[in-house]
């Protein structure tokens, strides 16, 4: 029984930074601000901090932070690959961390300038050396302009549509259900800006059958938490979210965004092969989700999150989606905050505090009776899961 | 031009230093016309310099009074000598870049209407070759002192440039003779695929085979993930096939494809997958299970892809 880590560590902290199209300062200073404000949150010093973790793709180095945020020492540091499949890895190795004796209090970052500084979308290119792994893997799309996230996506979508008789529409109706969780949360960019299904279907093409507003958005922003022991968290000023369970997942087929060669591309594998484990790691099972906090850069990749994590059976997440099951005051709501699509586009990082404020019954759009919230990290890369639980 | 190292090259131009070279001489006296084109050119409407009974120069004119002609003459009277050798040498030996990295400059009076001016130039410093963003090079610091017709300085100027040698690149490309064009991105090339480039570049569409069991695999990779071998072959592929997926790309527009960009993956009948263009084919028509054929394109120089249309 993989249990070790399973209620051995909680989310006592969360912060983050305005979310903008151009905020104005280094990533230094957002991620500075976000732990800053994630210790404020949690009733912690700087002091009391002896992990840090976050992706690879963070440009913002630990000892930097450390040493802005008042911290001494650090005993623990990990850093996790492959853009925002980085989501829940950082709470994987926290709560093993923890879990294991090694640290105590782990603070876990991303911040970014995605919108002013390096557009992930453009087709600009990032570091072109030879021996980037990125590179390596881009050079058979590159060449053919086939080098944005958006078309990559692409690929699958149309496959899931071919396969299960989903519509643009239906992906619509997941942009559709964001926007409008968005609408009511005053940090969301698309804050008071709702969009009916005819503005998702009359949206510009962007890569076919990808509209715009089936792509999440650019943002500029940051998020931290603070993740200590349940041990300790029972002492904090926070309800605990503890960490119920948490893995990573990659499988034969996974491959750096361009998943295109297993047997199927309609489905997300990683998914299907950790979710098992995910819920029995937990000792739940999907009925014990309240909400999710599915990661969502394109709007068609919610609905194999949501047949793989058993909430509907294999190609019908479009009719539990048609039924609005994901929608506010549905069975499973699904990104209260708004989503990458609605709030921000800061790597996952924004969803995972958005259950953890559903887990503390203060989000804007609260659901009632919430004791766990899945969580998962990006799609159509090596990624991970975790299901957070009220402490 | 021969090839000297940094060092040789200090040598040879050192003996150049501290040569103070003059007279350059101005084509004409300080006059009302120059100082209102100056001051009407810089937007600058400070009353000092056009009085009703009286002009002043701008100090910052200082540099123009002796500036050379269209034709790069200076004025009859002025000396022959080459003020700028050391850079000419240094330019001559492949540091052609030249960058104005700094301009202090002094003023001990004004000049007024009908003054003459000439100036001296003295190269006092060259640094050791230093290695910066723009590429490898020497500061060179020049001291100007610029005289009035008594022979009294009235202002000096301390300037530095970096004479660098530009890092190599790529040349451009042969046939483009109007604005730089855009090239595809070149692909990555490596011991484990350059056999794939390499086979386009002959015009075959190489798939790798493991020699041990037999299993094809693209995109190429140094392993078989079914016997572990890395020993390896490739076959031709016919480059037939059909549409296991496709996308139409509309947006970003990046340079140099055209739009809307139809890309496909297709299954050749090899039985690997493979990702592609699609060209002449509406994007309307394109369909998941179509029948597609490659020809091999030379799309840029060095750079030949597979390109997929309907088959015949």
């Amino acid at each position: 029984m993989p249990a070790t880590l399973s209620r051995k560590a909680a989310i006592v902290g969360i912060g983050a930074t305005e979310f903008s199209k151009d905020s104005g300062r280094t990533e230094m200073q957002l991620a500075c601000e976000a732990v800053k404000a994630a210790l404020e949150d949690a009733g912690l010093k700087g002091a009391d901090i002896d992990g840090m973790a976050t992706f690879s793709m963070d440009n913002n180095w630990e000892n930097e932070i450390l040493r802005q945020v008042g911290g001494k020492e650090l005993k623990f540091f990990s850093r996790t690959e492959f853009g925002g499949g980085a989501a829940c890895g950082p709470f994987v190795h926290a709560a093993t961390a923890i879990a294991s004796g090694l640290c105590d209090t782990v603070v876990i970052y991303r911040a970014l300038n995605e919108r002013s500084g390096l557009r992930f979308g453009s087709g600009q290119l990032m570091d072109t050396s030879p021996l980037n792994p990125n590179m390596i893997n881009f050079s058979h799309y590159f060449p053919f302009g086939f080098m944005t996230p958006a078309a990559w996506i692409a690929f699958s979508a149309r496959r899931y549509m071919h396969e299960y008789g989903a519509t643009s529409e239906d992906f619509g109706r997941v942009a559709v259900s964001m926007r409008d969780f968005a609408a009511t949360n005053p940090n969301a960019f698309f804050y008071e800006k709702p969009i009916t299904l005819e503005d998702h279907q009359t949206s510009r093409m962007i890569a076919d059958p990808l509209r715009l507003y089936d792509c999440c958005q650019e943002s500029d922003g940051a998020v931290a938490f603070v993740v200590t022991s349940a041990e300790k968290a029972k002492d904090l000023q926070q309800t605990p979210a503890l960490i119920a369970s948490a893995r990573q997942s990659i499988v034969k087929d996974t491959r750096m965004m361009t998943p295109f060669y297993g047997e199927t591309i309609s489905g997300i594998p990683e998914f299907d092969a950790c979710a098992a484990e995910v819920y029995s790691m937990a000792g739940l099972n999907p009925d014990d989700i309240d909400m999710a906090c599915l990661y969502d850069h394109f709007s068609p990749w919610v609905l194999p999150q949501l047949e793989a994590f058993g909430f509907c059976d294999q190609g019908e997440a479009k009719d539990y989606v048609r039924d609005g099951h994901i929608n506010r005051g549905g069975k499973l709501p699904v990104n209260t905050h708004g989503g990458q699509l609605g709030e921000a586009y800061i790597h996952g990082m924004n969803g995972i505090a958005e259950a953890v404020r559903q887990i503390r019954g203060t989000s804007v759009n609260q659901v009632e009776n919430v004791n766990h919230v899945l969580v998962t990290a990006g799609t159509g890369v090596p990624t991970g899961a975790a299901i957070l639980e009220r402490g | 031009m021969s090839e000297l190292s940094a060092a040789e090259l200090l040598e040879k131009v050192k003996p150049l230093l501290n040569r103070r070279v003059g007279p350059y001489k101005s084509f004409n006296p300080v006059s009302r016309t120059q100082v209102w084109q100056w001051c009407t050119a810089m937007g600058d409407n400070n009353p000092l310099y056009q009085q009703d009974d009286k002009v002043i120069a701008p100090p910052t004119m200082m540099q123009m009074w002796t500036m050379r002609d269209a034709q790069g003459n200076y004025p009859e009277g002025s000396s022959t000598d080459n003020p700028y050798e050391i850079l000419s040498i240094m330019e001559e030996h492949g540091y052609a870049g030249v960058m104005a990295v700094s301009y202090d400059q002094t003023f001990h009076r004004y000049l007024e209407e009908g003054d003459q001016v000439h100036h001296y130039s003295t190269i006092v410093n060259i640094t050791d070759e230093k290695s910066t963003a723009v590429g490898k090079g020497f500061f060179v610091t020049e001291i100007a002192h610029f005289l009035d017709q008594n022979e009294e300085c009235f202002a000096e100027a301390t300037i530095t440039y970096f004479q660098y040698q530009a890092p190599k690149r790529p040349a451009a490309p042969k046939s483009s003779s109007g604005p730089m064009k855009i090239n595809r991105v070149a692909p990555i090339e490596n011991y484990d695929n350059e056999h794939y480039w390499e086979g386009l570049r002959q015009g075959k569409l190489l798939i790798q085979r493991c020699t041990s069991c037999g299993t094809l695999r693209h995109p190429p990779q140094p392993m078989c993930e079914c016997c572990q071998s890395t020993e390896w072959d490739t076959i031709e592929s016919t480059g037939k096939g059909t549409v296991y997926t496709f996308t139409v790309m509309h947006y970003p527009e990046i340079p140099p494809f055209d739009y809307p960009n139809a890309i496909v993956l297709v299954d050749l009948e090899e039985g690997v997958r493979l990702v592609s263009q699609l060209e002449n084919c509406k994007p309307e028509d394109i369909e998941i299970g179509m029948a597609v054929e490659m020809e091999i394109k030379e799309v840029q120089e060095g750079m030949s892809l597979p390109i997929f249309k309907p088959a015949q």
